[in-house]
């Protein structure tokens, strides 16, 4: 039977060629979209995990009330022990101290005059520490446009429109002011040691990164840290495993009322996060709803004007003594058959054109000149396996009930006026 | 008619006089508290949430456009040194044995983590130059009679849109001051205490500076010990004393 359907379809072209066309071009761009998609969501919620909020962080409650500010002053002290507390009760994590802060960052010119002056966002991270991972959590090798990664104290790296805007390059001074953890003026000499594309345009204009113990130094910050960052083995966020672990480790201090206690916030908790992860999660179910519903409609109207051109077909095969729950059925087979060639095809060239756009992705840095948000500046797709069956399913599915709807016809039909409709 | 033209007469007089009291008022404080020099040696203590620091500095000061702050303690801070000529500030740091001047937007970042910011510092022009004044009228603080002066902004450039003062109506020295923003919202209020003959002059000796959008105390500024009108070499206003 199958193979007789599949002979047909390959014979009469007018039977399949629409459908085929229809199926897989929806195929092709529910999964195309749905891996950009994924991927952009995905790389926004990757990059202020990597950058900003960890899988999970831990910080004090006052800290945590005002994080948008960098309130160094409300930061948490007594680091060895929480550490030691974290590395106990969730190995399974790497736990890594962040400290963020603002100041002003002075290029010295000739004649003790500044030729470069601006506002500063930095981040303090442990660059000397092999076991920390930072360097490579933070991709900072590859982000090198000049120069090297810090390799001893007092050295700094800047972002590459930021050292345009200053007029500074690799080996030349900076000098950092700003206000330490109690309130204090700072001021530290600093040597460029590179220049960083971040991909992050907020970043690249106005963000260094300096060695974490340069910072503590710094910003009097001796056994202190803004904020302990844990990412999960591996760098892959597990949603219900980080809030089972924020759960357990809150609810140790939730009879303390100091406000400087350690509390653990996650990922979805964090920078409007939790939106982020909900709109990952519905974006694939609302592409297989949407592709569905319409699907189903334009293949029903295939069906239709498929039925009509096969009006006589049906008609004879009637007359034949063929019945009309055997027509109806091999009808759906057909469809089984055209919307799994279809898918195929639109799987094949969905996947294609994901992994096209997961290595080159499109360039929106133009669009993106005087933004604050951190969001990459090239979006790129992400290849899932999700996306093997997330346009094949509903593709097959739309066709046969695209058929189903449309082959309703046939049961109208009725014998004893057959042979004066096959007269016409 | 005739009526109405007496009312509107009579109204334009009242505002006419009480735009020349509120100016005339100012003009008294100006007289009252400013001087040809001064050399003070202060205490300004910062609240946070933890602790409270307190950073003691002697300041050198001509007329409004030129002044040098000396940073005495603590241990962090001293030898710090900042120099204001006209609307240029330099910072030198012992530290790194340089000297940063500010400006622009970065004025506006928090002097020393106080609720003050170095634009607040910066601030040399008379009041009736920057603002059109009113009084609004009359309240008690601390016991004392104060007439309540309302200042709007006249030229684009002033830092804040609108003040409210209110001004010690024998003593011509301001108890109170709130600072607005065009929206209307009230950013900064200062109370000042502790008023004091010093050489003739009625001067507070103890504010406080509260940055309204911060949670805290504000920050104390206590004047331990003033003297008006006295010589000041030259060297002092200059780039140059900051590295000496």
């Amino acid at each position: 039977m199958i193979k007789f359907i599949f002979k047909a379809i390959l014979r009469d072209k007018n039977r399949s060629l629409l459908p085929i066309t229809v199926v897989a071009t929806g195929v092709l761009l529910t999964i195309a979209l749905s891996g950009y998609l994924s991927g952009m969501l995905g790389d926004i919620i990757d990059q202020n995990a990597r950058f900003q909020t960890g899988h999970a962080k831990v910080m004090t409650r006052a800290y945590a009330d005002n994080v948008d500010q960098m309130p160094n002053d409300l930061a948490l002290l007594g680091i060895d022990e929480v550490h030691e507390e974290l590395n106990n009760d969730f190995p399974d994590y790497t736990w890594v101290n962040r400290i963020n802060f603002g100041g002003i960052i002075d290029a010295p010119g000739e004649n003790d005059q500044s030729k470069g002056q601006g506002p500063a966002s930095g981040m303090a991270v442990e660059l000397f520490s092999d076991s920390s991972g930072e360097v490579d959590r933070l991709n900072l090798e590859e982000s090198l446009v000049a120069g090297k990664i810090p390799e001893k104290s007092g050295e700094v790296l800047i972002g590459y429109e930021f050292a345009d805007k200053l007029k500074v390059k690799v080996g030349d001074e900076l000098t950092f002011m700003g206000s330490t953890m109690y309130g204090s003026m700072t001021f530290s000499k600093f040597i460029i040691s590179g220049t960083v594309r971040f991909g992050i345009a907020a970043m690249d204009k106005g963000t260094i990164i300096i060695d974490f113990a340069d910072a503590q130094q710094m910003l009097d910050m001796a056994d202190g840290t803004g904020e302990i960052l844990g990412f999960y083995k591996d760098e892959v966020f597990m949603q219900d495993q980080v809030e089972e672990m924020s759960k357990e480790f809150n609810t140790k201090y939730a009879s303390s009322s100091d406000e400087f206690a350690p509390v653990m916030k996650t990922l979805g908790e964090q920078n409007a996060m939790g939106g982020y992860l909900d709109l990952v999660d519905s974006v694939s179910s609302m592409f297989v709803i949407i592709f569905v519903l319409v699907m189903s409609i334009v293949l029903w109207n295939t069906g239709l004007i498929g039925g009509l051109r096969r009006y006589q077909e049906f008609g004879i095969r009637l007359a034949l003594g063929e019945s009309k729950g055997h027509i109806y059925r091999a009808m759906i087979y057909e469809a089984l058959l055209i919307g799994t060639i279809g898918s195929v095809i639109g799987t094949a060239l969905g996947i294609g054109v994901t992994l096209l756009m997961q290595r080159y992705g499109i360039d929106i840095s133009g669009m993106m000149k005087d933004a604050t948000m951190m969001m990459p500046s090239v979006l790129k797709s992400k290849f899932t396996p999700q996306l093997l069956y997330i346009g094949f399913i509903p593709g097959v599915l739309a066709m046969v009930i695209g058929t189903m709807l449309s082959g309703i016809g046939i049961y109208k039909r009725e014998t004893a006026t057959l042979f004066k409709e096959l007269e016409v | 008619m005739k009526y109405l033209f007496v009312l509107l007469f009579a109204l334009l007089s009242i505002t006419q006089t009480n735009a020349q009291d509120a100016t005339a008022i100012l003009n008294k404080v100006d007289d009252n508290i400013n001087s040809n020099t001064s050399i003070t040696k202060s205490d300004m203590i910062i609240y946070g949430r933890r602790n409270q620091r307190t950073v003691t500095s002697v300041g050198y000061a001509e007329g409004k456009n030129k002044s040098f702050s000396e940073y005495l303690a603590p241990a962090r801070e001293r030898g710090t040194k900042m120099l204001k000529l006209e609307d240029n500030l330099w910072i030198y740091s012992p530290s790194t044995d340089r000297t940063i001047q500010l400006s622009g937007h970065m004025l506006k970042q928090s002097l020393m983590g106080s609720d003050l910011s170095y634009e607040d510092m910066m601030e040399n022009r008379k009041l009736t130059e920057m603002y059109d004044a009113k009084v609004i009228g009359e309240e008690t603080i601390d016991e004392r009679k104060t007439w309540v002066l309302q200042l709007n902004a006249k030229v684009d450039d002033a830092s804040y849109d609108s003040r409210k003062v209110w001004i010690d109506t024998e003593r011509y020295v301001p108890l109170r001051e709130e600072l607005f923003a065009k929206s209307g919202q009230l950013l900064k209020r200062t109370e000042l205490k502790d008023v004091k003959r010093i050489d003739g002059k009625w001067y507070p000796t103890k504010m406080n500076y509260k940055d309204m959008l911060k949670d805290g105390k504000g920050t104390d500024f206590v004047v331990l010990e003033i003297e008006f009108d006295v010589e000041i070499p030259a060297y002092i206003f200059s780039k140059a004393a900051l590295k000496r």
